[in-house]
């Protein structure tokens, strides 16, 4: 026991020592809580329907994050009843693995919106981000009017997707050289969209603000909102099957 | 270091240090707490058995229980769904025009409307239903697209121009301001307003009166009461989706506003689609459901 005490004042009286030995210490904690997570097979569920943002989708995402949207809103419905009946299917790791960086959230002043594609019109989501309290009287939502105001301006669309694809999210060749085309066509019913429908399946096109004449940063912000959790179909039979008997999660 | 002692005032050992005079008792942990202390190092140990907790090579461990967040989850959903079975299977073998036939069975389905309505519909109806400008109020028994059970569940199920749905019920306003001259529109507006009696007749509501007649009955009808075929509103009653002043109207006409409802099929079952037509129905506008075989003499929405 005494040479037990004796050895350990050393590290007690050494600070170079004792700052090493806590580093190493605090490190294992990290090591087995994150590190397994980028070799364990089934930390992103296997599912069909992922694809990375459309360009005009990402520069939605980009006003979003801008607009510190994150702040009040979560996009991650968690598995418990209570969530799952009001928001939809609990969201699943792989709906963003695209998403860099991810839109989770453990604090919700308004609702989540992992879900809210579809749920409402186009026109609604203007009217409400123009005028939230029109819709719901008693939201403490600001006003996001001025994105019908502002054009969209992204300076170098393909120069974004190129960024992603360093960190992993699989654009084509194609979908660069395209970037700055597909952002337009995305909200203009009236233009030739290319295959834009086909390198984005489920990619909605239209005009999205109500004014087609334009291509607002409201166009982009609500093709973003109309497209969140649309792209797996969680609910289909299998995929419920597969989600409820897995171990080890 | 051996200069352990015990302490004359408190008989305590002392660890057997000494700075500068000053020694440490040796006080031993009491013992309720060094047991609970050992208790969580065995609760963590089974925990650590029982449940997933490690993580290795391919996956965590699984844990004895077999347990997962997501099969409870699936389990609840289940004991859930099972306590609601028998109704929800009255209620998907009911055709919904045949519901008020079972008194019960329609409370329930109004009731477990209610709560679908408060979950999906507020956000543009209104916690009361009541809506506001541009999304109609479901108290009242003015339809654009038909009040009866019927009805109610086609635009639920279906919406209302919804993008990519070839049932939706849909139609298009023309942009007026494209086709008529401003002081025809100024004409056709004192027109509409005198409708509803908003306005007295004048000479710009008579010259307003037919171009009334050979542009708008089509869909608004030739006494202006609308037609639910083409979700044409009602111009001659009081109520006004997008407001009822000169300037609103005249708007609507130039460059008219044109109302989307999702179509909720692909996000909620048949089952609890019926339940909101019945919640909807209940709210006092509910019109009754007309069989044209039963009675052709009565007039029924072309489509339901």
């Amino acid at each position: 026991m005494t040479s037990m005490t004796e050895r350990h004042k050393t590290l007690e009286k050494n600070v170079t020592l004792l700052g090493i030995a806590a580093l190493v210490t605090v490190a294992i904690g990290g090591i087995v809580e994150i590190a397994p997570l980028f070799w364990i097979d089934n930390t992103i569920e296997k599912v069909d329907g992922m694809r990375p943002y459309t360009p005009l989708e990402q520069a939605g995402r980009d006003i979003y994050v801008r607009e510190g949207c994150y702040v009040c809103h979560s996009q991650m419905i968690r598995p418990f009843r209570d969530e799952v009946e009001r928001y939809g299917h609990y969201s699943l790791a792989a709906e963003s693995m695209y998403d860099h960086p991810f839109q989770w959230g453990s604090k919700r002043t308004g609702p989540d919106l992992a879900r809210v594609g579809g749920r409402y019109s186009d026109a609604w989501h203007v009217q409400h981000l123009t005028d939230p309290q029109s819709v719901v009287p008693e939201s403490v939502m600001p006003q996001y009017g001025f994105l019908k105001e502002h054009d969209l301006v992204v300076d170098d669309p393909a120069a974004n997707l190129v960024a992603l694809r360093r960190v992993g999210v699989p654009y084509s060749d194609k979908d660069v050289e395209m970037a700055a085309a597909d952002l337009k066509a995305q909200a203009d019913p009236e233009a030739d969209a290319g295959d834009l429908a086909a390198r984005y399946p489920k990619a909605q096109i239209r005009d999205y603000d109500g004014d087609p004449t334009r291509l607002t940063e409201m166009d982009a912000l609500v093709a973003y909102l109309q497209m969140l959790g649309t792209l797996v179909d969680v609910d289909s039979a299998a995929a419920q099957e597969d989600l409820a008997t897995e171990k080890g999660r | 270091m051996a200069n352990k002692r015990i302490d004359e005032a408190t008989q305590t050992e002392t660890v057997g240090h000494e700075w500068d005079g000053i020694e440490e008792l040796n006080t031993p942990l009491p013992r309720w707490w060094l047991w609970t202390f050992y208790a969580t190092i065995i609760f963590a140990i089974a925990y650590c058995v029982a449940y997933p907790a490690w993580p290795l090579v391919k996956q965590g461990t699984e844990g004895m229980l077999g347990w997962t967040s997501r099969g409870q989850l699936a389990k609840e959903m289940s004991a859930a769904d099972q306590a609601r079975t028998s109704v929800r299977e009255a209620l998907a073998r009911v055709p919904i025009e045949r519901l008020p036939e079972d008194g019960g069975l329609m409370r329930q389905a109004v009731a477990g409307g209610a709560a679908a309505f408060k979950v999906n519909c507020v956000q543009c109806h209104g916690a009361g239903a009541a809506g506001s400008k541009g999304f109609p109020n479901l108290n009242d028994d003015d339809w654009l697209w038909g009040g009866d059970l019927r009805a109610i569940e086609t635009t639920l199920v279906h919406g209302i121009r919804q993008p990519g749905d070839d049932q939706t019920r849909t139609s298009l306003m023309p942009s007026f301001g494209e086709i008529l001259e401003p002081g025809q529109i100024e004409d056709l507006t004192s027109y509409v307003l005198t409708l509803s009696g908003r306005e007295k007749p004048s000479a710009s509501a008579q010259r307003g009166a037919q171009l009334f007649a050979d542009n708008c009955t089509v869909c608004h009808g030739a006494d202006g009461k609308g037609l639910r075929e083409f979700g044409a509103p009602n111009l001659a009653d009081a109520i006004w989706l997008y407001g009822g002043t000169r300037e609103a109207v005249a708007s609507q006409i130039r460059n008219p506003h044109m109302g989307v409802m999702p179509a909720w099929n692909a996000r909620l079952d048949p089952v609890t689609i019926k339940m909101l037509a019945a919640y909807v129905h209940s709210l006092g506008g509910g019109e009754d459901f007309v069989e044209v075989a039963e009675n052709p003499a009565v007039e029924v929405d072309e489509q339901p």
